[in-house]
């Protein structure tokens, strides 16, 4: 009898002791979904479209993942990945990557004329008032690593990536409706010239790591902006 | 309810309740206070009709088709893409305009049994029902009392696109006079109430055969079959329930049914692609009793013969195929191998078993080439609140090596299943989720 309670013992526990052994039970583990593309390395080819998403603010990762999920923003891979997941588990999700420590691949080569370099810095630095382009600082920060908890970063992410949200920006609303009064208003009233010299630029630069003397939003531009900084959390 | 309760006992206890109500009413103040306990009593069982109706709501899943991903709960507008053209689903909030705020619980009735529409009009087949007929007035009058609790949105959909002829609506009728067999559940008298509670879920609110059988050329589910078949409008396939040689679940205890079917995940199987949204939206919200009969039913119905036919196919190996198998191998240990073993154990309850796994080895390979493909994190329950997801693997491998990944895992370990091409993969990209 008592051979046979051990027997059943053993057999219950085997399959819990096995999953406890060789699984480890971390966010790490959970989201090896994600790091297939969203890895710190091996950033070139295919590879070279992927966003870092390590560093981003927690709430600007949370806002995109629903936003994918909920098909405001539009990529099919995503939208597939994320179907059937809780609002609380994207927000811890978002939580771990904002948490990772920074890693980049290095600045694109990117072949760039001094004239374009004129009209990146004038839109980086200053923007054009007059046509209600605000400095890309101005909400970015002025070392462009983004805001917390709402602002991405602008620096070590590839020119394909960078040039694919202009375009969706600028070519539909369907594309990034939820910004209508956002970046994609100030997408679409950016000339080519201008949307190429900035992608190039920004493609082209090193990642700082000097803390920004920016941290907080105008109150002009968290009114202009308020459906992405204000989003709300959980539901 | 009226399967699972001994209903004379507790309308025993209702009178009697009732009845010393009355007479303490009648006691103490004549009129005014009977009235109130008749109100309060009105008012309770309308609230607790609406408890019942959201719950049954959840099992016939309807929030599933009349909303829109990422739009308003019940407002309608999701595009159900189909052979016959695009179905836009109504708004079924009761806001008098643009939703069912102006129908009354009868023409409710007539829409769900007899699929007719307020107006009269012959309701498409997309809209289920052909299986909802099966559900008693109760429930159908509980949900509409639901329904109608819930906020009006006046969101006006745009109207559905379907192409001709099938746009003429009078040609309803000769299919529902092929196809449609009006009539609520009978229980099955030899049956326990608890097979019955659950053929009567998986029959009429579940409507699980509307995805789980073939439909023909005019769209019609062979009736009650769930033998299997390809869903429309999704690229995925729906395995039979039946055939042990897709995902019958004769062999399973019902422990194990229930599992699956509350968490979306067991030890044997995890639920993926358009399963694990049903489970995220509806069956992880219901009773265990409710999940449990489901699971008696289904595995009352499933084959479970232990003769194997599946050594006795032996395929002819190329040569060819053999270094196609080593390479399928090599891709499997590079990616697959970390998380599903060495063997294609997998890890219970985390990450699914490939060996030995039907919906990895039946005949249609789509659903294992578009996991593969997609990827995807299985439905987040109560029970499973932080799934470990699946690598979307389009991203960076090549369709002739998923088809060789695929291969390999649909025929180590005693899998036995057919080849898989370039091509198939690429023909299973299509199709929205």
């Amino acid at each position: 009898m008592m051979h046979f309670i051990l027997l059943i013992t053993f057999l219950l526990i085997t399959p819990v002791a096995n999953a406890a052994k060789s699984v480890p039970d971390t966010i790490a583990e959970r989201v090896k979904a994600c790091t297939i593309c969203h890895d710190n390395e091996d950033k070139i080819e295919r590879h070279a479209y992927y966003p870092r998403i390590a560093g981003k603010p927690q709430d600007y990762l949370f806002n995109q993942l629903r936003h994918f999920r909920d098909g405001r923003r539009h990529y099919q891979p995503m939208a597939i990945l994320l179907e059937n997941m809780s609002d609380k588990y994207m927000l811890e999700i978002a939580g771990y990557f904002s948490t990772l420590p920074l890693s980049f691949p290095p600045p694109e080569q990117v072949s760039i004329q001094p004239d374009e370099i004129k009209l990146a810095k004038q839109l980086i630095h200053s923007g054009y008032p007059a046509r209600d382009i605000p400095a890309c600082s101005a909400c970015h920060g002025d070392t462009l690593m983004g805001i917390a908890p709402s602002i991405p970063g602008l620096l070590g992410l590839s020119r394909a990536y960078i040039t694919a949200q202009f375009g969706s920006w600028r070519n539909g609303g369907s594309m990034r409706g939820q910004v209508s009064t956002c970046m994609s208003e100030i997408a679409k009233k950016l000339t080519d010239d201008e949307v190429n010299a900035v992608t190039k630029w920004l493609a082209a630069q090193p990642v700082s790591t000097q803390p920004g003397s920016i941290s907080v939003l105008s109150p002009a531009l968290t009114n202009r902006c308020s459906n992405i900084v204000l989003g709300e959390h959980t539901k | 309810m009226k399967y699972r309760f001994n209903t004379s006992t507790m309308s025993e206890w209702k009178i009697a309740v009732l009845f010393l109500g009355y007479v303490l009413a009648t006691i103490l103040a004549p009129t005014t206070a009977a009235e109130n306990i008749l109100n309060e009593e009105s008012a309770r069982s309308a609230s607790e009709q609406q408890k019942l109706g959201a719950y049954l709501t959840r099992a016939g899943n309807c929030m599933g088709c009349h909303t829109a991903q990422g739009g308003q709960p019940f407002a309608g507008g999701r595009r159900l893409s189909t052979s016959f053209g695009i179905f836009v689903t109504p708004n079924i909030t009761p806001d008098k305009e643009a939703g069912i705020g102006s129908w009354s619980e009868e023409d409710f009735w007539q829409a769900l049994h007899q699929g007719k529409s307020r107006d009269g009009r012959l309701l498409y087949p997309a809209f289920p029902y052909t299986e909802y007929t099966k559900v008693t007035r109760q429930d159908a009058n509980a949900i509409f009392a639901y329904l109608q609790s819930l906020p009006a949105v006046s969101q006006i959909n745009p109207p559905s696109d379907i192409r001709f002829p099938y746009n003429f609506r009078p040609l309803l009728s000769i299919w529902r006079a092929l196809y449609f067999k009006q009539g609520i559940y009978t229980p099955d008298q030899s049956k326990s109430a608890e097979w019955n509670r659950g053929a009567y879920l998986v029959q009429g609110l579940g409507h699980c055969n509307a995805c789980h059988t073939n439909r023909n050329l005019l769209g019609a589910s062979e009736e009650d079959t769930l033998t299997g078949g390809r869903i429309m409008g999704v690229n995925w396939y729906a395995p039979s329930l039946i055939s042990r040689l897709e995902v019958s679940s004769g062999d399973w205890t019902i422990e194990e049914i229930t599992e699956l079917l509350a968490t979306g995940i067991s030890k044997r199987a995890v639920a993926s692609g358009p399963m694990a949204t049903i489970i995220r939206q509806s069956l992880q919200h219901l009773s265990i009793e409710d999940i449990r009969a489901m699971a008696v039913y289904l595995k009352s119905i499933a084959e479970n013969n232990n003769d194997d036919t599946s050594g006795t196919l032996v395929p002819v190996i190329s040569e060819n195929m053999k270094e196609q198998f080593a390479q399928g191998r090599k891709l499997y240990d590079t990616y697959c191998q970390e998380c599903h073993g060495v063997s294609g154990e997998g890890v219970a309850g985390i990450y699914p078993p490939l060996a030995g796994n039907r919906s990895v080895i039946m005949a249609s390979p789509l659903n294992t080439i578009r996991t593969v493909l997609n990827g995807g994190f299985p439905a987040t329950t109560a029970a499973n609140p932080r799934p470990y997801g699946m690598p979307p693997f389009q991203q960076i491998l090549r369709d002739g090596e998923i088809a060789l990944v695929v291969s390999f895992i649909r025929n180590a370990w005693g899998n036995s299943g057919s080849w898989v091409t370039a091509l198939e993969v690429d023909r299973s990209k299509s199709g929205e989720r």
